[in-house]
């Protein structure tokens, strides 16, 4: 069943013709990736998604984002709780500068929960989900600083986790690690996929074969083809997709 | 391959992998010299039993070792070009459909080898009939290599399906072959070493056949990315 349904949507950034009439339907609990070259349009389409765009006076949109069979760019949407759905995570891990377990308790603190042992529940469970929990559970009053950079990057996800979203979107999330934290990292989203739908944009393409489900690529603003990866980087349908994965430009 | 520059989409797009197309095309290389090889194999094999000659029966057998080396030639190129170079798509198929080439084309040098043993076991007997059927279903099989090769080549889906049709022939023939020699069998158990041993030369070229099939599927792989039945 597809939780986010993109149909016929074009971004400028002024006079830049962003993302071309671009359509496409995503499954619940899948990995979808995101791949094609620097400016095509990638991290672009995944910022539309939790409205992140807005923030950028010169955009304009059209066409429709629905989530839940909602258009999230209806003037009635509430932005901060859509993205209270939707979870984002970043190239650079960007832990705030405050303790581990602050990080984790901040969005659910923000969204009004103020019962210690609710908030101690969060933590655990996120840190959990992220996987950092074991690594982490005796140092929860420490500096998130302290931490590894893949272990931040967790850290980042477990904050993502702890305000319950059902999408999370992650931009590249390992192209800051190193290659044993970005393993970690794989299979951490493998196992978030059990309850949360992944859109990850990535400049590595093994990634994109080795984690997701679907497969988008995109050169110029338009999505070439979407399909399932194992299809996509054994037989792919265009010769454009095709010369991007097998290397041959970009 | 793309082997240059071109634009996409307006966009100039650089031909980044010139290295790996260039061991690309070694591997191609290799399989190509194999090929050669093993036609000249199956020729020279079956031309030893029509001649009893002994000497070109050795060369085979000795020739066997250079399609080895080459064999394993190609699974060093391949399996370094998938460790090294992390091959998608047609770059993938090509190098997993060479691993498959060289196997079929291994034991086809192998079966060149069993008839030139058949050669040399039988020495200078007269055989007990004249061969014509096994030297018509030789020169099928032998067009059925060249072809499979040629596709390979050429990378020629429609020479694949061609190629596969004649099977039904060399089959035929087989079958043939087998009935009427069993009936001399029966007529005299003096003839039982000779019969046998030209019931497996029979058996060789059908098997050779198949493995020239393989190769066509495996040339319908590569190109289309669909794996067809063409046994």
């Amino acid at each position: 069943m597809s939780i986010v349904q993109i149909k016929d949507l074009d971004l400028y950034y002024g006079e830049f013709h962003a993302l071309k009439n671009v359509s496409m339907n995503i499954n619940e609990k899948s990995i979808t990736a995101f791949i094609g070259p620097s400016g095509c349009g990638k991290s672009t389409l995944l910022r539309t998604l939790n409205r992140m765009n807005d923030m950028i006076d010169s955009v304009k949109i059209s066409g429709a984002v629905s989530i839940n069979g909602t258009n999230i760019y209806n003037p009635t949407v509430n932005v901060e709780l859509l993205r209270k759905e939707i979870g984002m995570v970043f190239q650079q891990p960007n832990p705030f500068p405050k303790s581990i377990y602050e990080n984790v308790a901040y969005g659910p603190k923000i969204h009004g929960i103020r019962n210690k042992k609710e908030l101690d529940e969060i933590v655990e469970n996120s840190l959990r989900g992220a996987a950092l929990w074991d690594e982490v559970k005796d140092d929860l009053k420490k500096s998130a600083y302290g931490l590894s950079g893949g272990q931040q990057q967790r850290l980042c996800i477990a904050r993502a986790l702890a305000i319950n979203p059902r999408i999370l979107l992650m931009d590249e999330p390992t192209s800051a690690l190193d290659p044993i934290s970005t393993l970690k990292i794989e299979e951490l989203i493998q196992e978030l996929k059990e309850d949360y739908t992944i859109i990850i944009v990535t400049h590595n393409m093994q990634q994109a074969a080795r984690v997701s489900d679907q497969t988008a690529f995109f050169l110029n603003g338009e999505v070439i083809e979407f399909s399932d990866t194992s299809m996509l980087f054994s037989n792919p349908s265009e010769k454009k997709t095709e010369d991007y994965i097998t290397g041959r430009f970009g | 391959m793309v082997n240059q520059n071109m634009y996409i989409g307006g966009i100039l797009m650089l031909a980044n992998r010139q290295q790996f197309d260039s061991e690309l095309q070694q591997l191609r290389q290799v399989l190509i010299d194999m090929g050669d090889l093993v036609k000249i194999a199956i020729l020279e094999s079956v031309n030893s039993l029509k001649e009893c000659d002994l000497e070109l029966a050795k060369k085979v057998i000795d020739s066997d070792k250079e399609v080895n080396k080459l064999e394993e030639k190609v699974d060093d190129i391949g399996s370094r070009l998938i460790a090294t170079q992390q091959p998608v798509a047609s770059d993938l198929r090509r190098i997993l459909i060479a691993f498959k080439m060289a196997a079929d084309l291994e034991r086809m040098a192998d079966l060149a080898v069993d008839i030139a043993k058949v050669t040399v076991r039988n020495g200078k007997q007269q055989f007990i009939k004249p061969l014509v059927d096994i030297p018509r279903m030789a020169e099928v099989v032998q067009l059925m290599t060249n072809d499979s090769i040629t596709a390979y080549i050429e990378e020629n889906v429609d020479l694949s399906y061609k190629m596969a049709k004649m099977d039904d022939e060399v089959d035929q023939l087989h079958s043939e072959i087998l009935r009427e020699l069993f009936v001399m069998m029966a007529d005299d158990p003096k003839n039982v070493n000779q019969v046998l041993n030209l019931c497996f030369v029979s058996r060789y070229l059908e098997r050779m056949a198949d493995h020239a099939t393989n190769i066509g599927e495996s040339v319908v792989y590569l190109v289309k990315g669909t794996r067809p039945d063409l046994n």
